[in-house]
């Protein structure tokens, strides 16, 4: 047993969005209620409150950020390499939360949720959900925050889309966040991120199983999902990566089969990672969470000018890439880090070296680790 | 508590010089910044709002570990992203001699800094004229310690030199600090190209 493991964890949930006034208002202008809110917290809460982290996932991650679900250990947290006692987020020392975002499937209200106001027979969501966005994530997280009674994180970290909101959160609450550490992301999706989620999108939506996005449980649209995830997996790996963990082996066979089934170790790579996707993810949350990260560009809301975005930002950062990530790349965060210096905002920005791709985000865990628990350090110090 | 840095840098008497020329709460760019000395010390003793430029990945860690703001970058590429006059001070120190451009880095630095300092190794220094002349070789010293094929400083000039490039750039040396071995302070003051291993400048 890893000793260093947080141990048993137990998942919460809060509610909200039960009157009308109370209910979220989202940037598309629909208001949506009720909202739950699935989180899991590890460590303590100090007296002043002033401890406090929030972990933001990526696009197929959940409120499971580390430790054993509900005691079982073969349910480990996504990040239990980089949060746990005595790790990069020590939960001897700091209280961390880690919330599923609206939109998924993992607990917090998403399309596949309850939906009291439906017309129809399955009373779910589906694609009456309304669309969100990354500051509509934020919103519901700052609603989080205000129930836990923070008034302040410490800092807020996230990778990928979890960076995003990290950012989105700097900007929309600069008095709720002393820092921010914006990991293997960008201040504005790419034109060619766009397109990849396009044709994941694509793929689910011309799945006859997906009927509209009102499918049956028993009958999901399976193959789309899968699709979407395996060239998901490709943009999240790099060349080098593949050649490395791959080559060109073949799997289980010797030579050739000289038809279309799966050959080569990298097949059968990604079609295990589409079936295994299948099993815990949900094809229209896939929608809607893709959708929330095209919409993502800080800058808009201020006339397309990243410098003035980040004007009133409060926070110190910590900017991270990883260099052979193509999807989300070290120019994109450096964009970000000029448009704080600008603003003679204290940041750090590193551009890890690294082969694995924009996966390198959950698996550089020594120098990653290191980063992030001498900033914290830092930054706790000078509020204590 | 800044002791400690301070004795840390007694190798490197330029970097202390350079710290005690800074004045209060002003605004730094400290290009090569390595571990994030220089910074932690003037963050602390007099408060500036510093941020450093570094090439090394585990010279990055270190300045995160000192909670020194730093970016992770390569001086070859120049500071074109960073606005006009946008720091009071732009420093370099002893890594002039080791960008690809020296001349093109100090036009940056003049255009990002309101002014600048620079420190240089002096290879103008009687000992390094001295292995040259009379050994026949390229000279290692302490400042110098790399052979002349594995050495990064590709650009070594001396202090003549140095004053020389001021001049054709209109840069206006406001002050020039040489710095000497231990016994030889008053020599390298009276004769710097000769007797200063290394000599700081303050310019505009």
């Amino acid at each position: 047993m890893d000793e260093k493991n947080y141990g048993p964890v137990y998942a919460q949930d809060f509610t909200f969005g039960l009157t009308e006034d109370d209910k979220l208002l989202l940037d598309c202008g629909r208001k949506l209620g009720p909202v739950n809110i699935r989180f899991e917290t590890y460590g303590k809460l100090d007296d002043k409150k002033s401890n406090a982290i929030l972990i933001l996932h990526a696009l197929s991650g959940n409120a499971h950020v580390a430790g054993y679900l509900d005691g079982d250990k073969a349910k480990i947290g996504w990040w239990d390499n980089m949060v746990g006692p005595g790790k990069a987020f020590d939960t001897d020392k700091y209280f961390i939360v880690c919330s599923n975002v609206i939109g998924g499937c993992s607990g917090s209200t998403g399309p596949r949720s309850f939906n009291p106001e439906s017309q129809n027979p399955s009373k779910i969501y589906n694609m009456d959900f309304p669309v969100i966005t990354i500051a509509d994530m934020v919103r519901a997280q700052h609603r989080l925050m205000k129930h836990l009674g923070i008034e302040k994180w410490l800092s807020l970290a996230g990778g990928s889309m979890g960076g995003m909101q990290a950012l989105e959160w700097a900007v929309s609450y600069p008095e709720a966040v002393n820092s921010v550490m914006p990991i293997a992301t960008t201040s504005r999706l790419s034109p060619q991120s766009i397109a990849f989620n396009w044709v994941g999108r694509e793929a689910i939506m011309r799945d006859p199983s997906w009927n509209n996005g009102n499918y049956d449980i028993a009958k999901v649209p399976e193959s789309g999902l899968a699709i979407a995830r395996m060239l998901g997996h490709i943009t999240y790996l790099s060349d080098e990566s593949m050649d490395k963990k791959f080559g060109r082996e073949l799997q289980e066979i010797k030579s050739y089969s000289f038809d279309f089934k799966h050959n080569f170790k990298v097949e059968s790579y990604l079609k295990h990672q589409g079936e295994k996707f299948v099993e815990r993810f949900d094809a229209n949350s896939y929608l809607y969470i893709s959708r929330a990260m095209d919409y993502f560009d800080l800058s808009e809301r201020f006339g397309g000018n990243l410098e003035v975005a980040l004007s009133q930002v409060k926070s110190s950062f910590l900017v991270i890439s990883f260099s052979s990530d193509w999807l989300f790349t070290p120019e994109e965060s450096l964009k970000i880090v000029e448009a704080l210096r600008v603003n003679s905002i204290d940041v750090t920005y590193c551009d890890i070296k690294s082969i694995y791709g924009h996966d390198a985000f959950l698996l550089e865990v020594d120098v990653l680790g290191r980063l992030i628990s001498d900033f914290l350090k830092c930054r706790y110090e000078e509020i204590k | 508590m800044t002791q400690k840095i301070r004795e840390k840098l007694l190798k490197r008497p330029d970097i202390l010089v350079i710290a005690d020329i800074i004045p209060q709460n002003s605004r730094i760019l400290d290009l090569g910044c390595g571990d994030g000395s220089l910074l932690e010390l003037l963050r602390k003793e007099k408060n500036v709002y510093g941020s450093g430029i570094e090439l090394s990945q585990a010279k990055i860690l270190d300045c995160v570990s000192a909670g020194v703001p730093v970016v992770h970058g390569d001086l070859n590429k120049g500071l074109k992203e960073l606005p006009d006059k946008s720091f009071d001070y732009v420093i370099l120190s002893q890594t002039l001699q080791a960008v690809e451009r020296p001349d093109q880095l100090l036009d940056d630095m003049m255009r990002v800094g309101k002014k600048a300092i620079v420190s240089i190794i002096n290879i103008g220094y009687y000992s390094a004229r001295f292995q040259i002349m009379f050994r026949g070789k390229m000279p290692v010293t302490e400042t110098l310690p790399n052979h002349w094929y594995d050495t990064p400083n590709i650009h070594l000039g001396t202090v003549c030199d140095f004053r020389d490039l001021c001049r054709e750039k209109n840069i206006n040396i406001i002050s020039e600090i040489p710095i000497g071995e231990i016994h030889e302070k008053l020599l390298a003051s009276i004769w710097p190209n000769l007797f200063a291993s290394t000599c700081v400048f303050v310019i505009e």
